[in-house]
């Protein structure tokens, strides 16, 4: 390719154009393999696939390539080492063995670059347009909001990109998800997601790729387009991704691994170039108005099985014939009722973090929220932010201090309560308003234990009102700020 | 108990057939952390993850779960529904099940990332229709301990007096009948096309 002559990257989708770039080779199953540029791993997904290195005496091949972290087993309260839990311990200590021994960098603990994988990726620059990224994490879908194809793996997979940089893929057909108009005030990246999700159900997107496009998205900053692409597998697409632009290059220039002087230039010149052309042919499209949206809650067990925070809890009736069975079963689970409205529903443990709503501007709007008032009593409410840069950053502007005077807890990074693989887990039946993910049965760490998926806004709504509460409302509540004087 | 029974070999080579008995497990959407729930996923190994199977729906159920009925110890064909293993990538969710003893699972339709992490293991994932699935499930209920075989090569399963079609694509049906599911031999033979791949790409290049 020539760069310097004006030379494109050639028509379709950026998807097309990113998988044509990356295509190695075609292999005897009908898969192609895939060279992979950036991959990442932590603690959980990759013991094993070095012990199959191991076994198979194998290297790896590109460790510059590879990059780990460390965070869903550790704790939040203190890090000191050794952990606690010598499970942890030991997952922690293999990982920096693993990494030492293959000269792969971690980003520990202090290094003051240590995070949640997703979170870290994105604010240190590695992940930029074009790339194929990969990590044995589901939701490595996260980096698709770059113009980057990025997707989950698993273990041998791990163990196959250490080896040889690159998989064994199946191509995705692509579908266009058009959002047009603005979000409401209250109204946040994660609500659109969740509403994308419960119109085209948790296995509509299984076989495809999300293309994110229209005027809500491209005015959506970086960090509201990775909440978005964050939850595009719980729609069952493997990934989801934004087409690089201005917003994407105003992010990335600066940051640690950017490309910096005239090779800033002409990698612009390359993102642009890969954009979904006007010529780009789509397997499917759907649109959605972005201001006919509400503050979405889940009700179920289910991504799926959200609801407007105005609107209640589904009925059989309201529900299509084969989703009754699950329906039936999230009633019970959740000890919910179909007919009661959400709003109201009363809450145990309010949870601000994960990688999807663990950046500064979650942590934000959250804040705007708990200024000035109180978690109601008998709650328990904490504050998690996604990396050491993320709560460098919300220290500085006093946010930790804005949320300790409403009687949250301020803890330190990692994935803490989106799993619950390090302490901080719901008990018994405890119900929680949470900002991550996944509300599946027994997800935080209680097999009976209840989510209840929103945004940070909401959970901060919740947490100052002890119940699930519509977050316009408190927000209409705070006076303009007027300068004084 | 699945732990008081020897545990069966990995697959290693071609795989023609699987025969033994089937286990149902009912639902639609059933994800990863239910297959094996994360504190299951604190280890370095995956050795040990069968009691991790279903572990908290077996605890719910208080011992009436399928994987904890007597007729069902030594079953080696999983019957399902929609969108199994949707949800997380942890390729323990496989490793648990094949780890309890299963060795082809039957469903109406599989997560992305789980049915590859199944392939990369071995495990093979076939799909039928929503009423196909419905009455083989059925049958299976029917008769616990019935002797099945299920036949890569035509996709179908042979059991309840019947044959049952049944849908494998041609890539993963040429990679278990060959021996090829694991791809880590193929994508390291490409060495030189992965160097001009790798070589043409401008940010692995500094964009020169
Ligand atoms: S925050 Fe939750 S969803 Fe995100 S990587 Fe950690 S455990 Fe996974």
């Amino acid at each position: 390719m020539c760069l310097g002559c004006g030379d494109t990257v050639s028509a379709g989708t950026l998807y097309d154009k990113v998988w044509d770039l990356h295509r190695v080779a075609e292999l005897p199953g009908g898969s192609t393999q895939l060279f992979i540029g950036l991959h990442l791993i932590h603690e959980v997904t990759s013991p094993q696939a070095f012990a199959a290195l191991r076994d198979l005496g194998l290297g790896v091949r590109h460790p510059e390539r590879t990059v780990a972290t460390v965070d869903h087993i550790v704790p939040t309260t203190s890090q000191a080492r050794p952990f606690a839990d010598p499970l942890a311990e030991e997952m922690l200590a293999t990982l920096e063995r693993n990494c030492a021994e293959h000269g792969i960098t971690l980003h520990g603990l202090g290094s003051g670059r240590q995070g949640i994988v997703h979170v870290i990726a994105p604010e240190l620059g590695l992940t930029q347009p074009g790339m194929t990224v990969a990590c044995g994490d589901s939701h490595t879908s996260t980096h698709g909001a770059f113009g980057a194809i990025a997707f989950g793996i698993g273990t041998s997979q791990v163990r196959d990109v250490l080896a040889s940089q690159s998989l064994a893929m199946n191509k995705l057909k692509v579908r266009r998800i058009l959002v047009e108009g603005r979000l409401q005030p209250g109204v946040f990246a994660k609500d659109l997601v969740l509403h994308i999700i419960r119109s085209l159900g948790v296995k509509g997107g299984v076989g495809y790729a999300y293309e994110f496009a229209g005027s809500c998205i491209e005015a959506l900053s970086m960090e509201e387009r990775m909440t978005l692409c964050n939850m595009a597998i719980e729609g069952g697409a493997r990934c989801g991704y934004v087409n690089p632009d201005a917003t994407t290059f105003a992010y990335i220039q600066g940051r640690p691994f950017a490309p910096e002087g005239t090779a800033w230039d002409r990698a612009v010149a390359w993102w642009s170039s890969l954009a979904s052309g006007a010529d780009a042919v789509f397997d499917d499209e759907v649109v959605f108005e972005a201001g006919t949206i509400a503050p979405t809650v889940t009700w179920g067990i289910t991504p799926g099985q959200g609801i407007g925070v105005d609107e209640s809890v589904p009925s059989l009736a309201d529900t299509p014939v084969d989703e009754r069975p699950l329906a039936e079963e999230a009633y019970r689970y959740m000890d919910l009722q179909p007919g009661m409205p959400i709003a109201g529903v009363p809450v145990d443990v309010c949870f601000i973090g994960s990688c999807i709503n663990g950046r500064l501007s979650d942590l934000q709007a959250a804040a705007a929220v708990a200024r000035g008032r109180q978690v109601a009593p008998g709650l328990k409410a904490f504050v998690v932010p996604g990396s050491e840069q993320v709560a460098a950053a919300a220290e500085a502007e006093g946010l930790d201090a804005v949320f300790t005077a409403a009687g949250f807890e301020w803890r330190e990074p990692g994935c803490s309560m989106c799993l619950a693989m390090n302490p901080d887990r719901l008990e018994g039946r405890q119900i929680s308003a949470s900002s991550s993910n996944r509300n599946f049965k027994g997800r935080q760490g209680s097999a009976s234990g209840r989510t209840l998926l929103m945004s940070p806004a909401m959970v901060a709504a919740a947490a100052v009102t002890g119940r699930v509460s519509d977050v316009r409302d408190l927000l209409a509540l705070v006076p303009l700020q007027v300068p004084v004087g | 108990m699945s732990s008081s029974l020897p545990p069966r070999p990995f697959p290693a080579g071609p795989i023609a057939s699987v025969t033994g008995t089937a286990v149902v497990v009912r639902g639609d959407d059933i994800d990863t952390d239910r297959i094996i729930p994360a504190r299951f996923l604190k280890c370095v190994t995956f050795e040990g993850l069968a009691e991790g199977a279903f572990a908290d729906d077996r605890t719910e159920l208080a011992g009436a779960h399928a994987f904890d009925q007597a007729e069902h110890q030594g079953a080696t064909l999983l019957l399902v529904n929609r969108n199994f293993g949707c949800g997380s990538s942890r390729e323990h969710a496989p490793q648990a099940l094949m780890r309890w003893g299963i060795r082809a699972v039957v469903g109406e339709s599989f997560a992305e990332i789980f049915y590859g992490n199944c392939l990369a293991l071995g495990l093979p994932c076939l799909t039928a229709g929503h009423d196909a699935m419905r009455a083989l499930q059925e049958a299976a209920l029917a008769a616990p301990t019935a002797p099945l075989c299920l036949t890569l090569a035509e996709a179908t399963l042979e059991g309840y007096g019947q044959r049952w079609p049944l849908v494998l694509p041609a890539g993963p049906l040429q990679m278990l009948t060959t021996g090829q599911w694991d791809a880590t031999g193929q994508l390291l033979s490409h060495h030189a096309e992965l160097s001009r791949t790798l070589a043409a790409l401008p940010y692995a290049n500094g964009f020169h």
